[in-house]
């Protein structure tokens, strides 16, 4: 096999003024508007969501493991410095991704007031990955007049930053749901933090935009408009926002476990020899934002939920160096395989394994869905890592791969506490990738899985689950 | 436990014709604390006031899937292909404690 993930990027984007805008936190304020108040009350600093020890292990100054070493709850004993900058990405203010999102408007529908822009302009020039190209669409903003005109139907949705409002995104289509407002903004926010992402990869691999010739979006947003509500091309869209001239691409949608879809088919056309240097790209959630907000504030937490998350990932033909996708054993849980957490993980872990030889004991770490469970605990969702690796360790337990009493081991030793927004796809074990390239790079480990499961019932066109794995191995050179 | 199965379960609870010693709820959920306010919810009302539960206690027996007590009533092999790796997941036992307390609660008004 000869295809191998040659470099890895992950970012956050912190956007405490966009968890009004969240689906849970958007229906429940249209209720309850004087709810606002707490919201806001609960909402977090810059600096506190970047002292957060989980969103640090995110961007890769600390690992996974290093979580369990750190006085809880991490909310209430921040790491001593807020860090925007990690080896793998940055955690961008919010200030500075409402410029994103004006680069990232080609359709005219944000509009940003005039003194804000003044503001905020001199941080996106120095920004190392941006250029003259994206200051010129950034622009002068509009004044203050033509900003309340656009804000005045009721149709657009102010844009706010510290409680002050600085700018309108607009709906582009009065009589079509798919273009209202609240869609656009999702889906434009998945187009400038996915960009962001992609950046951040051409960055690291030290490649321009020129060099991709495909791109694999994986989110989970629909773009389109009223006939055509999933259309897609997501990837073409950020491929323009990073000036990858020589790319096109298409949108992979698995619910969550679109981004291992992404990167196995990435892997398939690189196998082929159809392209060379295919990015894999999945920006963040906005209407995941704030989802737990309400078990928040009942628990006197501020809200956690406040961070976009975006990925990307290279994937090429083997360099001699970077890590190996096994191609030659793929999970996938099959239509016919039954939707017990047995039937899935025997089809994502033990048959891929058993595929090439090989036992669950054969594997370092394994990658799961790795959402933080000091938002979903509060919230009654349980503690999903920690769950799922006691699933994999009692089905090593019932293949007698382990003794019972030794569950836990596994779970420590082959699993990870869990420290990724609940941003769906993102937390769906590809966070963990950038951390095992660089384990491997460096010699640390061998062999890790990926095993994401999507919730495809969550449409209605089905009542079954979902899922897709891979194995990542050490390059021999 | 979300609006929607409240809702569908205050429905059912509430039908006319349907005795109540006809009714049982079985949860599934993993997580044992979640699963305990599944089964508050069916039983003294919405713990936390968020759906057409709340200030309703429907009073229904509740149980858990994993519940050892229940374990004879499926058969074995459907039993384990379905829940077998659960009894090495999840700690059974103490489902089973919770829940049966919870039915004496129910019981002792």
């Amino acid at each position: 096999m000869t295809v191998v993930i040659r470099e890895c990027a992950a970012a956050l984007v912190h956007v405490p003024s966009f968890v009004r805008y969240g689906s849970k936190p958007m229906r429940d304020l249209s209720e309850s508007p004087a709810l606002l108040h707490d919201v806001h009350q609960a909402l977090r600093s810059f600096e506190q969501a970047a002292a957060y020890p989980p969103n640090q292990v995110f961007i890769g100054n600390l690992r996974p493991d290093d979580l369990l070493g750190l006085a809880q709850p991490w909310h209430a004993n921040p790491l001593g410095e807020p860090r925007r900058h990690g080896p793998f990405g940055e955690i961008l203010p919010e200030d500075e991704f409402y410029g994103w999102l004006k680069i990232a408007d080609a359709c005219h529908i944000v509009a940003l007031e005039h003194s804000f822009v003044g503001r905020i302009r001199d941080a996106l020039a120095h920004h190392p990955l941006t250029g003259e190209d994206d200051l010129k669409k950034l622009g002068a903003g509009v004044p203050a007049e033509e900003l309340r005109q656009d804000l005045g139907d009721g149709s657009a949705l102010p844009l706010t930053h510290r409680g002050q409002v600085i700018g309108a995104l607009k709906g582009a289509h009065e009589r079509d749901d798919a273009l209202k407002a609240e869609v656009l903004m999702e889906n434009l926010v998945a187009k400038a933090s996915g960009a962001l992402g992609l950046r951040h990869l051409l960055k690291r691999a030290g490649i321009t935009p020129q060099d991709v010739d495909f791109i694999l979006e994986c989110s989970e947003t629909a773009i389109g408009d009223r006939y055509n509500r999933g259309g897609g091309s997501l990837s073409k869209a950020i491929g323009e926002m990073c000036g990858c001239v020589n790319a096109t691409g298409h949108d992979v949608r698995a619910f969550c476990a679109s981004p291992i879809n992404a990167l196995v088919s990435a892997a398939a056309l690189v196998e082929a020899g159809i392209h060379r240097n295919v990015a894999v790209v999945g920006g963040g959630c906005q209407a995941k934002i704030g989802m737990k907000y309400a078990a928040h504030l009942k628990h006197g937490m501020p809200i956690l939920e406040d961070v976009l998350g975006a990925v990307a990932f290279l994937v090429t033909r083997d360099d001699g160096a970077s890590p190996r996708i096994r191609l030659d054993s793929i999970g996938k849980h099959e239509i016919g395989a039954g939707s017990s957490q047995q039937a899935l993980m025997t089809a994502l872990v033990v048959k891929p394994l058993a595929r090439i030889g090989l036992k669950m004991m054969d594997v370092d770490k394994y990658a799961t869905e790795l959402h933080n469970p000091e938002v979903t605990l509060p919230a009654g969702s349980g503690n999903t890592p920690y769950t799922n690796y006691k699933i994999m360790a009692s089905l090593a337990a019932l293949n007698r791969e382990i003794d019972k009493t030794e569950i836990e081991t596994f779970v420590k030793q082959r699993g990870m506490p869990g420290y990724c927004p609940t941003q769906g796809h993102i937390p769906a074990a590809v966070c963990y990738l950038p951390h095992a390239c660089d384990a491997m790079k460096q010699g640390t480990m061998s062999r890790a899985m990926f095993i994401a499961k999507g919730s495809l019932f969550l449409g209605r066109m089905s009542q079954s689950s979902d899922g897709m794995s891979f194995i990542l191995e050490a390059n021999a050179g | 436990m979300d609006p929607a199965s409240q809702a569908h379960i205050k429905k059912i609870a509430e039908s006319d014709g349907l005795p109540k010693d006809q009714i049982i709820v079985l949860l599934g959920a993993s997580d044992i604390e979640g699963a305990e306010i599944s089964a508050e919810t069916v039983t003294f009302g919405d713990p936390s006031y968020t759906g057409p539960l709340a200030g309703v206690p429907l009073g229904l027996p509740v149980y858990h899937i994993l519940e050892p007590a229940l374990r004879p009533f499926i058969p074995e092999d459907v039993y384990d292909a379905n829940l077998g790796i659960w009894t090495m997941a999840a700690d059974t036992e103490e489902i089973g404690r919770r829940f049966q307390a919870i039915r004496e609660k129910v019981a002792n008004g």
